[in-house]
């Protein structure tokens, strides 16, 4: 069991306009865990993930990464966090002005003194660490779905991030190669020791290779279910949660009203 | 019998006298540190050149690819100097990572290589060549197609898209007006106070209000219009139309059975075609508003003689010709900024490279087309 905090969230509120989004949302997230945030449609686990990325600031409440409040920090101290974050967006957000090897190699130059030699050099070993060897002089255009998510996910790695989020990698990916996916991001877990936070909806990784999850609702604008996603399944207290990792329909009128009484 | 020398903090080293080295390595191996250690080693062997090199990493602490990535380069040194490369005391940690990154051979991980593009004169000639003859077919094709959605809107009118006629007219038209305005009357205020210093030497003040009424109206106005439109709208046309290319948006058109010929470029031409006259219209009046300015102001004319003297020296035949240019070069415009955005496929630089595009193609094709009118209107007579 991992027990040293890395991420600490307390009381975090986030509004857009006067519609409330996010009320009262504490967690933590321990170093070196696989953590799994999910939830249905419109939840908010994308606005609670841009949150930890530091791309939104919330409306009030703490983030603290690495002993680093997010949200009263300097300036200097908040770069100094984004460098230990590494992200694999949704779309890859791969440029595609630049080579995948350009891709890779853009914040290796940037923060590391290496010659221009090495980081080619370190720039294979990446590609190859992801499968994608020999690809680099590809632009991302030129790239299926999957080859793009490892680009991707190589260029989130750059840096040996001490933490990495990923938001939805396998999704509208074949199931082969989506396990592949999952393979990886365990295999990355457990041998850089990278704290890795996954938003996603796909059951079989969540069963397959989470430690943990943190499951968001729209009801309560918050947390319903936290822990072991194989213990949740068949003994959540909350329906809702099991009807999720079940997959199954909401049903019976009784099931409603159930669902009523366990939101108040 | 060893022979000590120098060290860091960051690699302790030994060599004995068969010429084999060893560097035993300290504390972490990471981002932070590998640039450092990859120079001093490098330098220290290139200085040495010993026959053997022997990493020991029992004393490593931390240890990712940018640490894989040292000793490659270590490995690759030893390599080309034709010595010979060990690894001690290697843990299962640092071998995990070796092995994900093909340590041994990377040949295993290497997919044939995709080549660099090619700096061969001769390939890059044929590579230009073969573009261009695709860019020219889709080019040709491109008219066909707007002729034939054209021929339809004439057919049944009722495919016309009007909503988005309108809304194409307002961002083309009205929209535009006040870069217009100012830009014309700006241009008026200048020819006419750069004529008057020619003019005023002859006591042919009155002239001014003929030049800046014809420049104006069979020459700069409809050009001057052409030249704004092209740079406000047809780089957002091309923008527009590249950035649904390349999202699949217009793939989803075909597919549910529209025409994108029709959907997305003949109520673009048709704003076009409608409002750029206008446009024009109001540059003329502006033009020669602002030389009335300067007419009234510096050469003391009279506002009444400025008037009488502007119509006068007009004549149905240069309005027409004026109002026939902006017409064909409204065509023009919004053609090539259609067919620039239909050509856009790759990512965000290539909406970029489209729109600067549509304004360089746009540009060249005004001043063509302004030529030969030029030059029919010469045999014209």
């Amino acid at each position: 069991m991992k027990t040293e905090v890395l991420i600490k969230v307390r009381d975090l509120v986030v509004k857009y306009g006067d519609n409330l989004i996010l009320d009262n949302v504490s967690f933590d997230v321990f170093n070196g865990e696989l953590l799994f945030i999910l939830g249905g449609s419109g939840s908010g686990k994308t606005t609670l993930v841009r949150h930890l990325m530091g791309l939104d600031r919330p409306f009030s409440g703490n983030i603290v990464i690495d002993g680093i409040d997010l949200t009263s920090c300097s300036d200097a101290d908040f770069r100094k966090t984004l460098r230990k974050i590494g992200i694999l967006f949704q779309g890859s957000a791969l440029f595609g002005s630049m080579s995948l090897a350009e891709n890779i190699a853009l914040p290796i130059q940037e923060f590391s003194r290496l010659s221009p030699d090495a980081v080619h050099d370190l720039v294979r070993m990446k590609l190859c660490r992801v499968g994608l060897g020999g690809v680099e002089n590809y632009r991302p255009h030129e790239l299926s779905g999957g080859m793009k998510k490892r680009a991707g996910l190589a260029r989130a790695l750059a840096l040996n991030p001490k933490i990495i989020f990923l938001d939805e990698p396998t999704a509208g990916l074949d199931p082969v190669l989506a396990s592949e996916i999952d393979e990886l991001i365990l295999n990355i877990n457990k041998n850089n020791g990278a704290t890795m936070i996954v938003v996603t909806h796909e059951l079989q990784s969540i069963f397959g290779i989470a430690e943990r999850i943190i499951m968001l609702d729209k009801s309560i604008r918050g947390i319903i279910a936290e822990g072991d996603p194989r213990f949740l399944k068949e003994h959540s207290d909350n329906p809702y949660v099991r009807r999720f990792l079940n997959r199954q329909i909401e049903s019976a009128p009784l099931n409603a009203h159930e669902q009523i009484e366990n939101r108040v | 019998m060893k022979s000590s020398v120098p060290s860091s903090s960051r690699y302790h080293l030994s060599q004995n006298e068969a010429g084999e080295m060893v560097i035993q390595l300290l504390g972490r191996m990471d981002v932070d540190t590998a640039a450092e250690l990859l120079d001093n080693l490098t330098t220290l062997i290139k200085e040495k050149s010993p026959e053997a090199l022997t990493v020991d990493l029992g004393a490593v602490t931390h240890f990712d690819d940018f640490g894989a990535l040292v000793l490659f380069e270590l490995k690759h040194l030893m390599s080309a100097a034709k010595g010979s490369f060990n690894l001690i005391h290697l843990s299962n940690h640092p071998q995990e990572i070796l092995s994900q990154v093909n340590f041994e051979s990377q040949a295993k991980c290497a997919l044939p290589l995709k080549a660099k593009r090619s700096v061969n004169i001769l390939v890059r000639l044929g590579d230009s060549a073969i573009s261009h003859t695709f860019n020219f077919r889709l080019m040709t094709a491109f008219i066909g197609s707007v002729f034939l959605a054209f021929a339809r809107i004439l057919w049944k009118p009722k495919l016309l898209r009007f909503n988005d006629t309108i809304t194409h007219m307002e961002n083309t038209g009205v929209n535009a007006i006040p870069i217009v305005a100012l830009i014309s009357f700006l241009l008026g205020l200048i020819i006419a106070f750069m004529s008057s210093l020619q003019l005023q030497q002859f006591g042919a003040n009155i002239y001014v209000a003929s030049l800046v009424a014809l420049a104006m109206v069979s020459e700069l106005g409809p050009i001057m219009t052409a030249i704004i439109v092209a740079g406000r709208t047809g780089s957002a046309f091309a923008a527009e139309i590249g950035t649904m290319k390349i999202s699949e948006e217009v793939d989803a058109l075909f597919s549910m059975g529209f025409d994108p010929t029709l959907f997305l470029v003949v109520p673009r031409m048709i704003a076009a075609m409608v409002v750029v006259p206008i446009l024009t219209l109001f540059f003329d009046i502006f033009a020669i508003f602002g030389g009335l300015v300067v007419g009234v102001s510096i050469l003391k004319l009279s506002a009444g003689a400025y008037i009488t003297q502007t119509v006068d020296a007009l004549s149905l035949v240069e309005i027409t010709w004026g109002f026939v240019k902006s017409i064909i070069f409204a065509v023009l415009v919004s053609w090539i900024a259609c067919l620039r955005g239909f050509q856009t496929r790759g990512g965000a630089a290539a909406v970029g490279n489209a729109a600067t595009s549509a304004v360089v193609s746009s540009l060249f094709l005004i001043i063509l087309f302004d030529s030969i009118i030029a030059v029919i209107r010469g045999y014209w007579g």
